[in-house]
């Protein structure tokens, strides 16, 4: 699957798209590969204050378990209901409907382009 | 003239029959002769040498351990022992009460090595019986309690209670540290949960609850556990208090038992969030302390949040119905130190009784025992107070507790020397709980002995038709409960048989095939160390009981403490933890506790090898450590260097070492001294882990070669059968200066010393009826059987290594090309080259009629083999013939004369219903179901391939409607 240009990415292998004052945030369809089929999604809060790098929630496949790292610091300002509903659309549909929540940014934490991610993945 | 000359026998031995040894140990002389000549050594000896590194292998250790006895001399000992135990009518209560074993369930559950020697359902195709006893189970503790999700069991309640407090600490959102207990509890589960709250930095509020909403302290808490019935037999509405303890942001965790439930309304319908009991009075012996199942149960929005394991149901490849355990990433090989809790195992086998014993009774069953149960207590009160004695609660369900001033232990004497115990509360209060074995008979002796005579009791017939039930109106139950059918089809005798038999048909047990399951130690467990566990003098002992009335399962424990301290070269042994996970934690509290009592409680780090198992970093965390992973190298041995830095920058915080001997990769690791001597320089204790003991015994000892504290699994090593999952017993020893630490108990003082950690177990002595198992072993192979035994168990696995490793490469061997008492073998190019994954494999040998090795553990897209010493060189051939024809399957595939989405492999298991429909498979009915020729020993899977991921997505863990069964 080709890499959305338009998406910044992290080493922890989230996408972020930037929308009208808010971020949007995802995983990439290389981790959901990664994780397997993706059984459980816990998010965070709306109105929480999440900080770039630590973990604000879990993906639970049948494998394993693997925290969400928050992409950049800022506030939760909605979450997808529809994955924690349906965890399979991260694994059907990662840069589209597997959407995880949006952020109000106030401090970016470290971005990849898309070239760049690529190449991490690439090894 | 007689010929006495050359082959005569000596009367002595032939007296002795056939070693025990012998029936314990698989192969014969000729078949262990022809394994070794695979392996390239002459002798045992010769292997042992090699295998085990010098500087840790004690020369000729001899054990001081008894001669052996045959099996008939054991079990007249055992006579013997259980002479010297008096169970007397035991009502006592405080969680532990008589209970009727339905024959039908004692010979064809517990007495079957159908359902004991089963292991863990890891392979839910060949497990479907044991899956739907267990789905039962959570649909029985979910009914009675009225919360919609039940896990499988656990250990016992009290150790359930402490897994609800900190359910509720990670699950709720209140930041204190406080959690509340009503002061009405079971004194054991208070003592359990100070021993776990302590080390997590929770702080126990005692709150006496007998008023309501005016006993919850002031200030902020995170949960609260509530008592129903209370220790003291009181029955509280706790309706108003849990309302209150939610409006303050808190949880509550009710404690509740299951057979008081058939009366009472549920927790669930009162609020609560979690509940958690034990099932043991449904048809499970008290046996001294246990085994039984523990159970827990929670609210809607829980679910993921519940410890141990969780049956679910999903469907298989057919679309067919089909259990399976759910959630397993939850469980801490996955989650290391950030795992919900370390339970592993939990105590199948017993949760399968008491579910069997509420299929046979039926809803209306269990009310009539409760009933019984219930009047038997609301007449011995009403005779009290006719009488003039005075009775403390006016509601109780099943326990009376009477206010005697000063003449508590009269009482209690007087009742002993009439075969009853008495609870002694305090000087001057008695309680007496009744069950589902008390008779008017028995009421009458309880009478005499507070010293009313005939003459003064009223008749007890006129007494009960004028005594109401002691049950507020307000808490008597009107839902339902066990309406599934199951709970209504099995009633007969007959009808009970067949369930269980055709349940039992479904699963692979150590009775139809190995189970070469690694890191499991899945050997014998010998009919002879079974039989005495149902004799009544052990099953039928109170806990609490004084110590004088099980003399002989004292002698039974403190003879297994001390041959086992033999056995490992340790100085002291603690039976009570009742399973291996707990052991981890006495064991760690005990380091714990030995660094605060020398002043230095900054030693909070614990180093972890990668390669451990996940209980390890999770019980750390439980015992108030800090985990550091120690990195391994390419073998899967500890990177020294990376170990040396660590230890210097934890030279003034380091607690401890965690390591496993045999590493968890199954290799003696040369450098085991120097990893000892490295942490104890830096001031840290060191744990070996003791599941690779059946690798060790005989050969060298931890206590010796630097180890400070191990526990056992004497499920693994010493014979305990794992019974579909549980039980379990998971004793620790330690060195000498760590012996003041061990486990005590509060009603058992010489359970363990004035100076322990405090019970982490609800019983003094753990699982005390099943030691008798381990204690049979080890009395019957003696010191040179139990060594001959290891050696036979590394024989085994070097020739499995040996003849598998040209097929699937052997992933490590220690330094002289050796594995232990396992072996890995590596999936992972083989699966790149041919898309057949370790899955494939392990659910095809369900089409051999053999069960898997471990899958993915502890390194992914590899399957570790244990064989054991009691497996026969055809069993050891049986599987490895499978392995390399399944081999030879694989290269089907790979070069493509099979296609990759259409061969045995990928579509295994295959059902007999699967065979006889239309078939249009790139391969034949016969290559699917007798790949090794009709002449094979066949066992059918009852399911086809269980889709993980959809029972995971929707989560259904009670019966399903029989609308569910149909076409």
């Amino acid at each position: 699957m080709s890499l959305p240009t338009h998406l910044h990415y992290t080493e922890e292998h989230e996408w972020l798209e930037e929308r009208d004052g808010t971020v949007r945030v995802g995983v990439t369809h290389y981790a959901s590969e990664a994780l397997g089929d993706i059984v459980y999604v816990q998010l965070p809060e709306v109105g929480e204050q999440i900080t770039a790098g630590e973990s604000c929630g879990e993906l639970e496949s049948t494998k394993s378990v693997s925290d969400l790292f928050a992409p950049a610091t800022g506030e939760v300002v909605a979450v997808n209901e529809s994955v924690v509903d349906d965890p399979s659309l991260v694994n059907a549909d990662p840069f589209g409907d597997g959407w995880l929540l949006e952020l109000r940014v106030s401090e970016n934490g470290k971005l990849l382009t898309a070239e760049q991610y690529a190449e991490l993945t690439s090894g | 003239m007689t010929d006495m000359s050359n082959d005569r026998i000596p009367l002595a031995a032939l007296e002795h029959g056939t070693p025990f040894a012998d029936r314990h140990v698989g192969p014969m002389p000729a078949e262990l002769a022809r394994m070794l000549d695979v392996v390239g050594v002459g002798s045992l000896e010769e292997l042992g040498q090699h295998a085990v590194p010098d500087g840790i292998r004690e020369r000729d250790l001899q054990m001081t351990l008894p001669e052996p006895a045959t099996e008939a001399e054991a079990l007249d000992e055992l006579h013997d022992l259980a002479q010297r135990c008096r169970p007397h009518a035991e009502m006592i209560g405080l969680g532990y009460y008589p209970t009727i074993t339905p024959p039908v369930i004692r010979r064809n559950v517990i007495e079957n090595p159908a359902w004991y020697t089963a292991y863990t359902p890891y392979q839910p195709e060949i497990s479907q019986g044991r899956l739907e006893a267990l789905l039962n189970f959570q649909t029985m503790v979910a009914d009675l309690t009225g919360v919609p999700v039940s896990n499988s069991s656990m250990l016992d309640e009290s150790t359930a209670a402490s897994e609800g407090m900190t359910l509720v600490r990670r699950a709720g959102r209140a930041k204190s540290p406080r959690f509340v207990v009503d002061t009405d509890t079971l004194p054991q589960t208070i003592s359990v949960l100070r021993t776990r709250a302590e080390p997590l930095g929770i702080e126990v509020v005692m709150a006496d609850l007998s008023e309501g909403v005016d006993g919850l302290p002031e200030g902020e808490f995170f949960g609260a556990l509530l008592a129903y019935p209370g220790a003291s037999g009181s029955l509280r509405d706790h309706e108003a208090v849990i309302a209150e303890i939610h409006r303050r942001g808190a949880m509550a965790v009710v404690a509740a038992d299951l057979l008081a439930l058939t009366l009472l309304r549920a927790p669930g319908e009162i609020g609560a969030d979690v509940v958690v009991g034990t099932t043991q009075r449904f048809g499970v012996p008290m046996g001294f302390g246990g085994p039984h199942a523990g159970y827990m149960a929670v609210r809607q929005g829980l679910e993921r949040q519940l410890p141990g394991r969780l049956v679910g149901v999903s469907v298989d490849a057919d679309g067919d119905q089909a259990y399976r355990l759910a959630l397993q990433t939850r469980e801490q090989h996955i989650r290391r130190e950030k795992a919900t809790s370390n339970i592993c195992t939990a105590q199948v086998l017993l949760a399968v009784v008491a579910s069997m014993y509420a299929v046979y009774h039926g809803p209306e069953g269990l009310r009539a025992i409760a009933a019984r149960t219930h009047r038997m207590a609301a007449v011995l009160a009403a005779q009290f107070r006719h009488a003039g004695i005075e009775v403390v609660h006016e509601d109780f369900f099943d326990t009376v507790v009477t206010r005697v001033p000063g003449r508590a232990d009269e009482v209690i004497a007087a009742a002993k020397r009439a075969g009853i115990n008495l609870r002694r509360v305090d000087a001057d209060h008695v309680g007496i709980s009744c069950d589902e074995t008390t008779s008017r008979d028995r009421l009458a002796l309880v009478w005499q002995a507070f010293g009313l005579d005939t003459a003064d009791l009223a008749d007890v017939d006129d007494l009960d038709a004028r005594t109401p039930d002691a049950l507020p109106k307000a808490l008597r139950r009107t839902s339902e409960y066990l309406t599934h059918p199951v709970f209504h089809q099995h009633r007969s005798e007959t009808s009970l048989l067949r369930y269980l038999r055709r349940l039992s048909d479904s699963d692979v047990a150590l009775d139809r095939s190995m189970i070469p399951l690694g890191s499991c130690t899945m050997k014998l467990n010998a009919t002879a160390e079974m039989e005495p566990i149902t004799w009544p003098a052990f099953a039928e002992l109170h806990p609490f009981a004084p110590a004088e009335d099980a003399e002989g399962l004292l002698q039974v424990v403190s003879d297994l403490e001390g041959w086992l301290a033999e056995i490992t070269g340790y100085d002291a042994v603690s039976l009570q933890p009742n399973a291996g996970s707990q052991g981890e934690f006495a064991g760690l509290l005990a380091i714990r506790a030995y660094h605060h009592d020398r002043g230095e409680s900054e030693r909070e780090v614990c180093l972890i090898p990668a390669s451990a198992h996940g209980t390890n970093a999770a019980s750390a965390v439980m015992a108030g450590l800090r985990v550091v992973v120690v990195r391994c190298d390419d073998s899967g041995n500890i990177e020294m260097d990376h170990l040396r830095e660590l230890v210097e920058k934890h030279r003034d915080d380091l607690a401890a070492i965690m390591i496993t001997y045999p590493s968890t990769h199954g290799v003696y690791e040369d450098t085991v001294q120097d990893v000892c001597g490295l942490v104890h320089d830096a001031g840290g204790q060191v744990y070996v882990d003791g599941a690779n003991l059946n690798a060790l015994i005989g050969l060298a000892r931890m206590g010796k070669f630097g180890s400070d504290v191990s526990h056992l699994n004497l499920h693994k090593t010493f014979c305990i059968p794992h019974g579909g999952g549980g039980p379990g017993v998971g004793p620790i020893g330690v060195r000498g200066h760590l012996s003041p630490f061990l486990p005590n108990h509060p009603l058992q003082p010489q359970a363990g010393p004035e100076t322990g950690v405090g019970p982490i177990s609800a019983a003094p002595w753990g699982s005390a009826s099943i030691l008798p198992i381990s204690w049979a072993y080890v009395r019957m192979m003696g010191s040179d059987g139990l060594r001959r035994a290891t050696l036979t168990a590394v024989a085994a696995a070097n020739y499995v290594a040996r003849r598998l490793d040209e097929y699937f490469p052997v992933l490590y061997t220690g330094s002289g090309g050796f594995v232990a008492h396992e072996c890995i073998l590596d999936l992972r190019s083989i699966t790149k080259d041919s898309g057949v994954s370790v899955e494939d494999v392990a659910k095809r040998l369900c089409d051999y009629g053999l069960h898997a090795p471990t899958m993915s553990f502890p390194v992914a897209g590899t399957l570790m083999v244990e064989p054991t010493e009691s497996e026969n060189l055809a069993e050891l051939d049986r599987f490895c013939d499978a392995m390399i024809a399944i081999r030879a399957e694989i290269d089907k595939v790979a070069a493509g004369q099979w296609p990759a989405d259409d061969n045995p492999l990928v579509h295994a298991p295959h059902t007999a219903a699967s065979l006889v429909g239309e078939w249009d498979h790139a391969y034949g009915r016969q290559e699917a179901a007798y790949p090794m020729g009709t002449s094979m020993a066949k066992v059918w899977p009852p399911v086809r391939r269980i889709d993980g991921a959809r029972g995971d997505r929707n989560l259904v863990c009670s019966c399903p409607p029989l609308s569910a069964y149909e076409e």
